[in-house]
């Protein structure tokens, strides 16, 4: 069964209509004893770096994050707290995958980078199985995510930035797969099957 | 590279689709659960619901809308009408919206802008302001365009952004339902003026008006409601019309 971090932050009603759309059982908790169970971990995010931060330490799900070795999935805020260090209010993250994740600054964008832009692949990877290069997929974010060795999907908005990445089980999306319309709901679909 | 989404807006009353032209003159225009799953399924980038009955009778009924909306679609959208309080904004998201859209309350109070966004982040606010030009310039009005206000669109537009706002939404009460095209010089000068997302609303009538709204208005995603209600033009046939004018669009 899949697991829904809440931390009183993420987009979870959303999350939770895509996975019952695809039939996939799932539970939403903050209890690190309930968490455990789950074979597959979904962490949705909306808001900002810092306040996710808190909240799951807050909640003591911080530290016990770096340590599980089930699948997870990290969206948006949630893909964004897996690298080292977010420029939004300066806020130091995970650290699974290196980089800093810093805001869109260039003069001529409109910020934040909303709507529907194309995820380019990078490397293979199970969760964009059945996924052609170049999909369309929902963003709204200020910050974008660094060009890293874990980058498995790239994005161009004023400059190229990540947006899927994975390590070892960890895996992350910048974009809102849960509104990404059929070629979100495929990549959810993967990442509850294949990963 | 970003496309530029189209938008139908749906208004909704006691549960029900309708469109008027000019804020009046109400039509029956379907079911707006159905008409969402509809539109998404033709290719709509995001979806915005109006609740313009907006009274404490009906606030319920549009809820339901909402939740039924967000079970039948998988792209996101935006509520508005009456919200005027952060509890109406928390119940609007966790019925399922991804942004809620504030009009007149924040005109009225705008520290319920800076509440808001505080609460739930710049990502899911949007200000939506009613001009309408007269004499000053662009003025704002307020209440469904019934009642005019001392303030300056354009500086108004700024005001929303310093205090919140993620997105803006610009009607202009002069071409909303006449499908004559929007206005261009309103969307042209907030867009040129502020830096989040802009959405133009009112007047489409044709394709080449969305186009112009975008390449002319500078606009960042464009808002229309009865062309597509009465099936005048596809969401398809626009979006085709709009990539061979060099427009980047989801197909």
């Amino acid at each position: 069964m899949i697991g829904i971090l809440d931390y009183g932050a993420g987009n979870i009603r959303s999350l939770g209509n895509a996975l019952e759309r695809l039939g996939k059982q799932f539970f939403v908790s903050q209890d690190v004893n309930e968490l455990q169970r789950a074979d597959k971990l979904i962490l949705p995010g909306v808001g900002e770096a810092r306040s996710a931060i808190e909240s799951l330490d807050r909640v003591g799900l911080l530290q016990w994050l770096t340590t599980i070795r089930v699948p997870f999935l990290g969206i948006c805020i949630g893909m964004q707290i897996l690298f080292e260090h977010s420029d939004e209010r300066d806020t130091a993250c995970l650290g699974i995958v290196p980089g800093r994740v810093a805001r869109f600054d260039d003069t001529d964008l409109k910020v934040p980078h909303m709507g529907w832009n194309r995820v380019n692949l990078k490397a293979q990877s199970v969760l964009f199985e059945g996924i052609r290069d170049g999909e369309f997929f929902y963003f709204v974010h200020s910050f974008g995510a660094p060009l890293v060795p874990d980058t498995i999907g790239t994005t161009e908005y004023g400059r190229q930035f990540s947006s899927a990445v994975q390590h070892k089980n960890f895996y992350g999306v910048q974009f809102h797969a849960e509104k990404s319309g059929n070629a979100g709901l495929q990549l959810l679909r993967n990442f509850s099957e294949l990963c | 590279m970003l496309t530029k989404r189209i938008i139908p807006c749906l208004d909704v009353k006691d549960g029900r689709t309708v469109k008027g032209t000019k804020f009046v003159d109400l039509r029956d225009a379907g079911d707006p659960v159905e008409l969402a799953a509809r539109y998404s399924d033709e290719g709509a980038d995001e979806l915005v619901f109006l609740d313009i009955s907006a009274s404490q009778e009906t606030r319920k009924t549009f809820l339901s809308v909402v939740e039924r909306v967000a079970r039948a679609i998988q792209i996101p959208f935006t509520v508005g009408g009456g919200i005027s309080t952060v509890d109406d904004v928390m119940r609007a998201l966790d019925a399922g919206a991804d942004k809620v859209s504030l009009n007149t309350a924040i005109v009225l109070r705008p520290d319920f802008l800076l509440e808001a966004s505080t609460a739930v982040g710049s990502q899911s606010i949007v200000a939506a302001i009613d001009a309408k030009w007269s004499s000053n310039g662009w003025g704002v009005w307020i209440k469904g365009g019934s009642e005019e206000t001392s303030l300056d669109a354009i500086a108004w537009a700024r005001e929303t952004v310093r205090l919140g706002a993620g997105e803006l939404l610009v009607t202009s009460m002069d071409t909303d339902g006449t499908k004559e095209g929007y206005d261009l010089e309103l969307l042209r000068t907030i867009s040129e003026c502020t830096r989040v997302p802009l959405i133009a609303s009112g007047g489409a009538g044709t394709k080449e008006h969305v186009r112009d709204a975008i390449t002319l208005g500078k606009a960042d995603a464009v808002l229309a409601a009865s062309i597509f209600h009465y099936q005048q033009i596809s969401l398809s046939e626009i979006k085709e019309y709009l990539q061979k004018n060099n427009i980047p669009v989801r197909l």
